[in-house]
């Protein structure tokens, strides 16, 4: 974590999640939205790049960029006149209010805190670990997660599905 | 000067903050939705921080409890974005403000 091009890399990547979630923010048309989310969620898999996270941030561009992304660009091409528009409700400035102070707080716990840190050197390899743990420790809830996998599929093929046509 | 645990929790810290702004102000529902992605990305991100700063043993554990987050993440942007699709159908319009049949 001392090198100048992980120092670099940390700053640059912040920059580049942080800006595109204002852009996601500011922006009028809801596509040009989606792609200020893109930006962040490739921004943050860089940031786990630099906390020696592989899977994870693999991970992060498959499921977030490839997948998520792409339902969201989906969803908003399925709703049209709708969804040109990124207004702010009347909650703006008592939402503003909230946000800044949910950030004012949890800035002043990380840097006032006294963490029980390690200073054990980068993982060489995460994937082969998090494997064993999913198989082993954690594999009740991994089988959950398959089954909730398939209900939010089957639930939403059936939500969105038009109304069968009745033939007699 | 490096990078320490207090970098990232900021990044993840203000990343939330604007994920809730976009929950709550946002007119738009998939706007909403965004800000809910967002904020499950910024607590990810504090995850995996501290699964590499702090005393732990075995601290990969943080990884495993990102993969169901994102899961999970996942399973609930289908079903939400196809809500929104359904709603539009039937209402013609995904506003959250116009969204009150059931508002007393």
């Amino acid at each position: 974590m001392d090198s100048t091009g992980v120092i670099i890399a940390f700053y640059v990547l912040a920059a580049m999640t942080i800006g595109s979630a204002v852009s996601v923010v500011v922006v009028r048309n809801m596509i040009h939205a989606v792609m200020g989310l893109i930006g962040t969620f490739a921004g943050l898999a860089g940031l786990y790049v630099t906390l020696s996270a592989d899977f994870i941030a693999i991970t992060q561009i498959l499921i977030y960029i490839g997948a998520i992304s792409i339902l969201f660009l989906f969803a908003i091409v399925l709703t049209p006149q709708a969804s040109r528009n990124n207004q702010e409700s009347f909650l703006r400035f008592p939402a503003l209010v909230l946000a800044l102070l949910v950030a004012g707080v949890l800035i002043f716990v990380a840097l006032d805190n006294t963490w029980n840190l390690s200073h054990a050197p980068d993982f060489p390899e995460t994937a082969s670990t998090i494997g064993e743990l999913l198989l082993k420790t954690y594999v009740l809830p991994f089988e959950i997660a398959s089954v909730l996998l398939l209900v939010a599929v089957v639930g939403s093929i059936v939500l969105v599905r038009p109304e069968p046509v009745e033939e007699d | 000067m490096s990078i320490h645990l207090e970098h990232y929790l900021i990044v993840g810290a203000i990343l939330f903050s604007i994920g809730l702004y976009l929950a709550l102000a946002k007119r738009n529902f998939i706007g909403v939705l965004m800000g809910i992605e967002m904020m499950f990305n910024a607590v990810n991100l504090t995850f995996i921080a501290f699964s590499r700063f702090v005393k732990s043993d075995q601290p990969l554990s943080a990884h495993v409890f990102v993969v169901f987050v994102i899961t999970v993440a996942a399973a609930e942007a289908a079903t939400a974005l196809a809500l929104a699709v359904m709603v539009y159908r039937t209402r013609d319009t995904i506003n959250v403000d116009q969204i009150d049949l059931l508002k007393w």
